[in-house]
């Protein structure tokens, strides 16, 4: 196993957020955390990413302990977080953006080959490498985002919401190209989604939270087929 | 004729003054979104350090690598110390935007105490070997020196210099980024911290240059660059306060406009003036001469 999350406790002030949270996630598996609003799932992957801190348990990537540190430093260490809400810098171009992702990497020529990669994934972002990000659609941004976070060449990708506010064509172009990077680079990913339909489409395993406690989990397709959590999570 | 070009001259040499105020508090500004009105406070102990060590080593030139590298050491203090725990402590609560503002002038104020009880508050002259004696063209002396060039010099050479690692650097685009999302920038593995640091410390070196450079025209006191923070703010305001450009062209406006009124109008409206201009401005571009509006919502 590679991700190995144990007892995880967060607090916001007087609210707890995450409550004696434990699972792993194994290398190269593409997990989904399902769960409603306020379930706990962006507060997670804050914790795990370094930008929120944590009041009790341990996390572990590789067997060292991620908790307490940075998320520059955390980066540099293949975990890399693609926050929600299209997490794109509006006032630099596209071209820009895209360099923000390997700009503490010392390897200029695995950079320029990880951005044509994303350039080949995602073409359009190709055509307005000199325009503002801020003129990009929602979708753009969201390739943009997740083109960042591959030139940083991460082991770990943490997704938050990638769906959100996306018409259905492009959340379908949106999650094939998770699904794709993930196979070509050997990526381990956990994904959080609202979706929960799309995300485990491509997902291996599903956990489900709510009140910031794991409440179930399985592979996707057993999520899939259980009508409890269908008529609970996925609304049919 | 003679009496519009001199007041050109006149408005050119006292804009590039401001432009280089006005790309002190640009560059904090683009660092780190906050409007530092210790500035002023910062270039003038930066320029009593130039003072000192022109009075030991009896060279102006080589006071001024130590002003700048003194203005900039302040700066980073200043941010390190001061704005960087207050963001820290400020977040999430009501007074979040407005504390790093109240929080530079009291820096300022601090400062100017400091100098006050340290070199008193007596006038104090700063010579630079450059004449303040304008140009002498056939019969006519123009209302231009070489004091004067020096600072118009000074006020590109910043400008263009800090254009050149905003645009075409690592360390500019960090800068630019971390500004504008912190969050996303330290996800990126921008070191946010240190980044806006380096910022502040550009910040404290222009603003050492502009007191190491206008100093010499006029006196040195722990007050004399206030009016200059004024006007450098409403130049920085004019030109958008994210342009480097729009800072020099901001001081520039602001400068031939004041020199226009006190030619053509009279004495009485120069103070309101800036801010009249600075008005004027605003209603024709709500975002500066240089600014840029945002762009798509999606």
């Amino acid at each position: 196993m590679t991700l190995k999350v144990e007892q995880l406790h967060v607090q916001h002030g007087a609210i707890t957020a995450i409550e004696d949270l434990t699972f792993t996630i194994n290398e190269g598996e593409l997990v989904t955390i399902i769960g409603s609003n306020g379930a706990g799932k962006t507060t997670l992957l804050r914790a795990l990413s370094g930008l929120l801190p944590v009041s009790a348990g341990s996390a572990s990537w590789k067997g060292e302990s991620i908790l307490g540190k940075r998320p520059e430093d955390l980066v540099r260490r293949g975990i890399v977080h693609v926050s929600e809400g299209k997490a794109v810098i509006p006032e630099l171009t596209v071209a820009e953006n895209l360099e923000l992702g390997g700009i503490w990497r010392k390897d200029k020529s695995d950079v320029a080959a990880a951005t044509a990669e994303v350039l080949e994934l995602f073409p359009r972002l190709g055509e307005r490498l000199k325009q503002g990000a801020d003129t990009l659609s929602g979708g753009e941004r969201q390739m943009l985002a997740i083109g960042r976070s591959i030139i940083a060449r991460p082991q770990l990708l943490l997704l938050d919401e990638p769906s959100l506010g996306l018409a259905p064509l492009i959340i379908e172009q949106i999650f094939a190209a998770i699904d794709a990077l993930r196979h070509r680079l050997g990526l381990t990913v956990v994904l959080v989604e609202q979706n929960a339909m799309s995300a485990l489409s491509i997902a291996d395993r599903g956990i489900i939270i709510n009140l910031g406690r794991v409440v179930g989990s399985g592979s996707a397709q057993a999520l899939l087929n259980d009508p409890a959590l269908r008529s609970a999570y996925l609304g049919y | 004729m003679q009496i519009f070009i001199n007041t050109i001259l006149v408005g050119l040499s006292s804009g590039a003054i401001y432009s280089l105020m006005s790309l002190a508090l640009v560059l904090v500004w683009r660092s780190t979104r906050v409007v530092n009105f210790a500035a002023a406070g910062q270039a003038i102990l930066s320029t009593y350090i130039g003072y000192e060590a022109m009075s030991s080593m009896h060279n102006y030139w080589l006071s001024l690598p130590v002003a700048i590298l003194a203005g900039a050491g302040i700066s980073a203090l200043v941010e390190a110390l001061v704005m960087r725990p207050l963001a820290k402590r400020s977040k999430g609560t009501p007074v979040e935007a407005i504390a790093p503002v109240i929080a530079t002038l009291g820096v300022l104020g601090g400062i100017r105490s400091l100098a006050g009880l340290i070199w008193g508050n007596n006038f104090i002259q700063y010579t630079s070997p450059l004449s303040s004696k304008g140009y002498t063209i056939g019969q006519t002396t123009i209302p231009f020196s070489p004091q004067n060039a020096a600072i118009v010099i000074g006020a590109v050479v910043v400008m263009a210099m800090f254009a050149a690692i905003f645009k075409f650097t690592r360390l500019g685009l960090a800068l630019r980024a971390a500004s504008f999302q912190p969050e996303i920038s330290r996800l990126a593995g921008v070191r946010v911290d240190r980044i806006r640091t380096i910022g502040w410390a550009f910040a404290g070196a222009a603003g050492a240059v502009a007191g190491a450079l206008v100093t010499p025209t006029s006196y040195l006191s722990p007050n004399s660059l206030d009016l200059l923070l004024v006007s450098g703010f409403v130049a920085a305001v004019i030109g958008g306060l994210e342009s480097l450009i729009g800072a020099v062209v901001g001081g520039v406006v602001l400068g031939l406009g004041f020199a226009f009124i006190l030619q053509y109008i009279g004495t009485s409206v120069t103070f309101s003036a800036a801010f009249i201009i600075l008005v004027i401005v605003l209603l024709i571009r709500p975002q500066g001469i240089f600014g840029r509006r945002s762009g798509r919502e999606a």
